[in-house]
């Protein structure tokens, strides 16, 4: 016991040493959080878009109004012709192109079907869906408009139609946005990255000094030695959580909803699994250099494409779904979004909370052992 | 009384042999020299000696205990000091020293008394804040040394512990293995530099994982080298010895700073066979030719070209 504690004492001296490391650590999490949480997000407020108006009539630009208003659009020209607007989305000014034709005024109060175009950039998928989604909306709307108006204006009574009227609540997030989602994401992700990196530089680093011989010939046993090493990691995990969560609760305004202890335990289960991972990284390889491209190309990258944090796992193909259930990033984002999002407790997170329990003890198991091994 | 049996000891990387059926004795509290060129075995046999490192067949007896068996026994008993650099460089003085102690689990009262001889033997007493990159290489050595033997083994292995360190600190460093093994630890030190090797009580030669000497270093002067050495100061020491090391008096040639170093045998009797040889070539200018008490240098020298 007492030497174990020796080696943690030891590692937290090292760690005190090296204040780029320490700034490492401890900065640069909050400084991440902050950046990703405003750059994360998905929400399309500025639709950049170009005005064909061909009608040039009160009705038109009554029409384009609607847009101009909704605050989701901005107005970035009035274009005389399609090669002008196809200018604009080329040189990337505009992902939209609003054409009028000519007669629109004139359909409308002739009561026949009045059409208008619109050219979107699809080359990024997502923004351009929720655009079109938006100009369907502000369509629709006044379409609405008109025909309450001529429902107005007319002598006789139009008779009522029946219309179904969906009363959408939203819960959890009512605003949809995307960094409500993203943030409690985003600290499952600095937390994996700063235990894996810290973890995949411990006994590398000590090999490529040449302390790590002196120390294996001394009595120590191996597992105190990889005790010693993780202790001092799962205390610096522990402080950062707690770090990332005030910056979330009192910067952002994301309240935690569920049980706070919870999310420390899942935390840690979570730890247990980025730690052995890094122990593993840093056993088989020879050189610091390597064991951080490892760490980074072939195992941080693929948890992250894989937890569902930036792609969502149920539209992946079946055989990439099975895979993800091995990501302990997965089950941890799923922990996180629901406690702090939705307050879920344990009873309702057990599978998550059994998978990442479950993939933590079996990957540090494998690790410790082939350390052993690799000892001898 | 046996510090440490080597028993027919072998070691194979893959198909590599790195050590070949190696045997030999060390007795308590003698320093013994370990040598060889780079590559020869010495590192991987002090490893398997410190229970790092299994032997591939054979076995070793160090402090009693079997390094095939009971590793874990044989790590209490010995102190190490690897080749590389072993005490961390971002740590103080003291760091390191409260560290490797209690590592060897001395705490409190028992890790003061030997923090204060650690200190003494390194000349580091008032300096224990010091981060230890900024030591003197020589200090550093010494240092780690102390920290080596801080837990007061029984044996202690020491491998290369004086490359990259300048002639003055190496002689104090040995006047330490001399200090520790007069107070019974038993020392067992690789160096490649030869003058080292005088210094000690008994040593061994190991050439591609085989033993090819063992002795101390006066039998071995006498019993492997049967020729006379003659040394010999001149002009242009390299065509001399290439004239020289075609005469049938010479052995082995080798050269020594401007020196050549002849091994002559049996058909060798005086000096005028050596100077006329050379005049063959009247460039050359002779200054002096002495026959010489061989070095350990000459004795190494002869073996392993023996050997190829």
């Amino acid at each position: 016991m007492r030497i174990i504690l020796n080696i943690i004492i030891k590692e937290f001296l090292q760690l005190k040493r090296d204040p780029k490391l320490f700034g490492v650590i401890f900065i640069a999490p909050i400084l991440q959080l902050i950046l990703l949480g405003y750059a994360a997000t998905m929400d399309v407020n500025t639709i950049h878009f170009s005005i064909l108006d061909r009608d040039k009539t009160t009705t038109s630009r009554q029409f384009i109004e609607k847009f101009t208003k909704s605050g989701y659009f901005t107005e970035e020209a009035n274009v005389n012709n399609y090669k002008e607007a196809e200018n604009l989305i080329d040189k990337g000014k505009t992902i939209l192109t609003l054409v009028i034709p000519k007669d629109f005024e004139k359909d409308i109060n002739r009561k026949l079907t009045a059409k208008v175009q619109a050219i979107f950039d699809g080359s990024n998928g997502n923004e351009t869906s929720i655009a079109a989604g938006y100009v369907q909306g502000i369509v629709a709307s006044y379409s609405n408009k008109l025909l309450l108006d001529v429902q107005n204006k007319s002598e006789k009574k139009i008779q009522n139609l029946s219309t179904i009227n969906p009363e959408i609540r939203i819960w959890y997030n009512p605003e949809l946005k995307t960094r409500k989602f993203m943030v409690p994401s985003i600290l499952g992700l600095l937390l994996m990255v700063i235990t894996i990196i810290l973890m995949s530089m411990a006994v590398v680093k000590e090999r490529e000094i040449g302390t790590l011989e002196q120390v294996i010939v001394t009595p120590i046993k191996p597992i105190q030695l990889i005790i010693g090493k993780l202790v001092p990691f799962i205390i610096v995990g522990f402080i950062d959580i707690i770090l990332v969560l005030s910056v979330m609760v009192f910067w952002f305004d994301i309240g935690i909803r569920g049980d706070f202890f919870f999310l420390l335990f899942s935390s840690l289960l979570f730890v247990l699994s980025t730690l052995g991972l890094g122990l593993l990284i840093s056993t088989i390889s020879k050189t610091q250099q390597q064991a951080m491209m490892v760490a980074q190309f072939a195992v941080m990258m693929p948890m992250i494409y894989l937890s569902g944090f930036t792609f969502p796992i149920e539209n992946m193909p079946q055989i990439i779904q099975y895979i993800t259930y091995l990501i302990p990033l997965r089950y941890f984002i799923t922990i996180l979004r629901s406690v702090i999002l939705k307050g879920t407790g344990f009873v309702e997170l057990l599978p998550q909370v059994g998978m990442l329990f479950f993939l933590g003890v079996v990957i540090l198991t494998a690790s410790i052992l082939n350390f052993r091994k690799r000892l001898n | 009384m046996l510090s440490i049996e080597v028993n027919s000891l072998s070691k194979k990387f893959g198909k590599f042999l790195a050590v070949d059926n190696v045997s030999f004795n060390v007795n308590k509290g003698e320093v013994f020299g370990f040598l060889g060129a780079n590559g020869a075995g010495k590192s991987t046999t002090i490893r398997m000696l410190c229970g790092i490192l299994e032997p591939t067949s054979g076995d070793a007896k160090v402090g009693g205990f079997s390094v095939m068996n009971e590793p874990d026994k044989v790590k209490q008993k010995i102190g190490y000091m690897s080749q590389k650099f072993s005490l961390y460089n971002d740590l103080t003085v003291e760091e390191n020293i409260n560290f490797y102690g209690g590592v060897y689990g001395l705490f409190g009262e028992k890790l003061n008394e030997r923090k204060k001889w650690v200190l003494k033997i390194s000349d580091l007493k008032g300096k224990e804040n010091l981060i230890t990159a900024s030591l003197p290489g020589g200090i550093k050595q010494r240092l780690a040394l102390g920290t080596a033997v801080i837990h007061n083994p029984a044996i202690v292995f020491l491998d290369e512990p004086t490359s990259g360190v300048d002639p003055i600190a190496r002689r104090q460093f040995w006047e330490l293995i001399n200090d520790i093994s007069d107070r019974g630890t038993t020392v067992l030190v690789t160096t490649h530099y030869l003058e080292e090797a005088e210094f000690c009580n008994n040593i061994i030669l190991i050439n591609a994982g085989k033993l090819i000497a063992h002795g101390t270093p006066a039998t071995l002067k006498k019993d492997y080298l049967k020729n006379k050495i003659i040394e010999i100061e001149c002009d242009d020491p390299v065509s001399a010895m290439n004239i020289l090391s075609k005469e049938p008096f010479v052995d082995d040639t080798s050269i020594f700073g401007n020196n050549i170093h002849l091994s002559v045998n049996e058909i060798y009797n005086s000096k005028t066979q050596i100077s006329d040889s050379i005049k063959t070539n009247n460039k050359i200018n002779i200054k002096r030719i002495d026959p010489i008490v061989p070095t350990l240098e000459d004795v190494f020298i002869h073996l392993l070209e023996k050997g190829k």
